[in-house]
């Protein structure tokens, strides 16, 4: 594996971070040598040739350690596959399929059925290849896609979604179940399917940061950051250090958004209401207290390519020190009272179970993968700056049930609380932004942030004057899906909705 | 239990009351009784989402918090268009989500609201129409009330929908 890093060219504006360029041979030879060192697969996609003389690509980004290692296999001819790595990474089945819908490069995999494509355009167009929309693409009809059948004694089929009963996205889930016991469930995605891949190269560089922080909303802070990076990268700007601390705020008032919001809604899906209202009250006096202090509730936009939409005056800053705090010790308090409910504890404990070993070979990742022993985290392991400042301590837990990835959000409430209070207190004087030159070349940098789900990447690539010509975005939830059709086998129905949230996995994040 | 028990007597009820002079004061005094005067009883409404980024359903999630207490206000989200009087509809709808829409509308019974949320709800927000994309709400199904926003406050919403219940006939009110 090493061999294959120091032969790496490194990417110049992404720091550990290189790139090989390979034929199919190495390309399967890189991805083998990376699974059997325990290397991850972060993201896989395809890039259509242009007219101006460049071929067509397929790129994997490995996570090595605390390296970054891409790989690009030219594709000289795209009527030929690429050796597919769903062997190696088994969550590389449904980027490939991803990646043939959008560009037409197609992989070797026996797995051919389309993934974001339903009947909205035909199979042989392909939006990232052609790129104006043509008005024929137009199809209305719903799709027939091939579910995988499960036949036997009793066995029978419950079809959910993709409208679902609460205010949640839309999906598909197709249970086979005896009894009320699941012998499996096929997930469809791709309802929000949206465009955002082609809508990027629509855009100016240094305004696609907001479509990035709308790729996933409750992500957006996480999104952003990955994008300006990548742009940044192109740019060779250096956010100034208190831009890079105010953004780490952000990323940590994300992630406790969204811890608090989830550990309510798995309290109120074990039949716990209590838990509902009180987590929904801390949120609420948050996001106040953020719109306070910050100007919005949700920070959308806060990441703009140099630094931060704006700066924090003292007072400000002295508010969510205390509120951090003060959200600590609430949160401690709830976590007793969640622990001593023994109808919690009964709903909790053994449902929707990843074993250790299960994980690591699925490549499960993020908060989820933390709470089944697979404990990368990139504050910790890669930490870009301001994390290499930051000293995060990582939360991981073995067990991989319900129960864990409550505990494990717990657990992260505490440290983010005080991850928040640090930022704060430490914040560095000076400009919150700087100005950013358009790149004068075209060339290709990659973001990677350790969003509040897990590890999200952008990955972009600019042309002359502003323009983007590619810009791939990858959310950890394309991970953990696969996943989720494990974590739910053998448990009872009525448990998917405590199993799911628990995960809270994206759908417009991974849909595009 | 103990524990659970004394928490919740000792944070008491934060509802809040209506802040001072402006339409929300009216709101909060009468919407429950408008509500109750026009369909005689709970204003039921249907969320879709269409094709949203998820960041108006955090807001939308926010209106059920004890802080916001719709329900105290006499509205319920369902979970069946069948039950629904009002349609929340978010994002710009795609594609893949328009035959999804169009069934749903069609599946919640005359008279019927259609309430489009958000930037992507009203005017396609920053992803607009493409081979995937069909844009506004409006280009799909009718629509009443819009709530710009990129995400609307809870606040915004609860207004919308207040806007959207005046416009509701009279004569929606369930005979039994
Ligand atoms: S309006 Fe904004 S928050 Fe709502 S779906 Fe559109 S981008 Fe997301």
């Amino acid at each position: 594996m090493t061999k294959w890093l120091s032969r790496a060219v490194p990417v110049r504006g992404s720091p550990g971070t290189g790139e090989l360029v390979v034929n199919s041979t190495s390309w399967i030879d890189v991805a083998h040598d990376v699974s059997s060192g325990g290397g991850q697969l972060a993201s896989l996609w395809t890039t259509s040739g242009d007219e101006s003389g460049n071929h067509a690509n397929v790129r994997a980004v490995f996570l090595i350690n605390a390296s970054v290692l891409i790989v690009t296999l030219p594709i000289v001819d795209d009527s030929l596959s690429y050796r597919g790595l769903e062997t190696l990474f088994p969550s590389a089945v449904r980027m490939q399929r991803a990646a043939f819908d959008l560009t037409g490069i197609r992989s070797d995999a026996p797995d051919q059925r389309p993934w974001l494509r339903h009947a909205a355009w035909p199979a042989h167009w392909h939006p990232l290849k052609f790129p104006a929309m043509r008005s024929e693409i137009a199809a209305k009809s719903i799709d027939n896609y091939e579910f995988v059948r499960v036949e036997g004694d009793g066995v029978h089929e419950i079809p959910v979604g993709p409208v679902h009963a609460g205010i949640i996205e839309p999906g598909h889930f197709r249970f086979s179940i005896v009894g009320e016991k699941v012998l499996r469930l096929e997930e469809r995605l791709g309802y929000v399917h949206k465009g955002i891949e082609h809508r990027f190269t629509e855009l100016h560089l240094f305004e696609a940061h907001r479509l990035a922080a709308r790729i996933c909303g409750d992500s957006a802070v996480a999104f952003s950051w990955a994008y300006c990076q990548a742009a940044e990268g192109l740019t060779n700007v250096r956010v100034p250090q208190r831009g890079l601390y105010l953004r780490a705020l952000a990323l940590e008032l994300e992630r406790l958004q969204n811890h608090l919001g989830d550990l309510g809604a798995l309290g109120n899906d074990a039949g716990f209401a209590f838990g509902l209202a009180q987590f929904s009250r801390i949120k609420e006096h948050l996001l106040r207290v953020i719109n306070g202090a910050l100007g919005q509730r949700y920070l959308f936009d806060w990441i703009v390519p140099g630094g931060t939409a704006r700066d924090i005056d003292a007072a400000s800053s002295n508010d969510l020190i205390a509120f951090a705090h003060e959200v600590a010790s609430e949160v401690r308090h709830l976590r007793q009272i969640y622990e001593e409910h023994s109808g919690l504890r009964d709903r909790f404990s053994g449902a929707g179970r990843v074993e250790v070993q299960l994980a690591s070979q699925l490549g499960l990742t993020g908060l989820a993968g933390r709470a089944s022993g697979q404990s990368l985290d990139l504050r910790v392991d890669r930490p870009w700056p301001p994390y290499d400042q930051l000293a995060v301590t990582k939360c991981v837990r073995q067990e991989g049930d319900v129960a864990a990835r409550v505990a494990l959000r717990f657990d992260e409430v505490q440290e983010t609380c005080v991850l928040i209070a640090k930022i704060l207190r430490e914040l560095p004087w000076g400009p919150v932004r700087v100005e950013t030159p358009l790149p004068n070349v075209p060339g290709f940098a990659v973001g990677l942030i350790e969003g509040w789900r897990g590890p999200v990447l952008i990955a972009l690539q600019n042309g002359g004057e502003g323009k983007i010509s590619r810009c791939h975005a990858h959310d950890p939830s394309w991970h953990n899906w696969p996943v989720l059709e494990h974590a739910i086998i053998d448990n009872i129905v009525p448990d998917f909705p405590l199993i799911n949230k628990s995960f809270n996995l994206a759908y417009s994040g991974h849909d595009l | 239990m103990l524990k659970t028990l004394r928490t919740i007597a000792g944070i008491g009820i934060v509802t809040e009351p209506a802040p001072a002079s402006d339409e929300m004061l009216w709101v909060r005094h009468s919407l429950q009784d408008e509500v109750l005067a026009i369909l005689g009883r709970a204003l039921c409404i249907r969320h879709v989402d269409a094709g949203s980024c998820n960041g108006c359903e955090l807001e939308i999630h926010a209106l059920n918090n004890p802080i916001y207490n719709i329900e105290g206000l006499g509205i319920r989200f369902v979970a069946s268009p069948r039950h629904a009087d009002m349609l929340l509809v978010t994002g710009p709808v795609s594609r893949h989500m328009e035959t999804a829409l169009r069934r749903t509308y069609d599946a919640t019974p005359d008279p019927k609201i259609v309430v489009a949320v958000g930037d992507c709800g009203c005017m396609g927000g920053i992803f607009g129409e493409n081979y995937a994309s069909c844009g506004r709400v409006s280009n799909v199904i009718p629509v009443d009330i819009q709530i710009p926003g990129c995400p609307p406050s809870p606040r915004r919403l609860l207004q919308g929908i207040v806007t959207a219940i005046a416009k509701l006939p009279r004569d929606a009110r369930v005979t039994e």
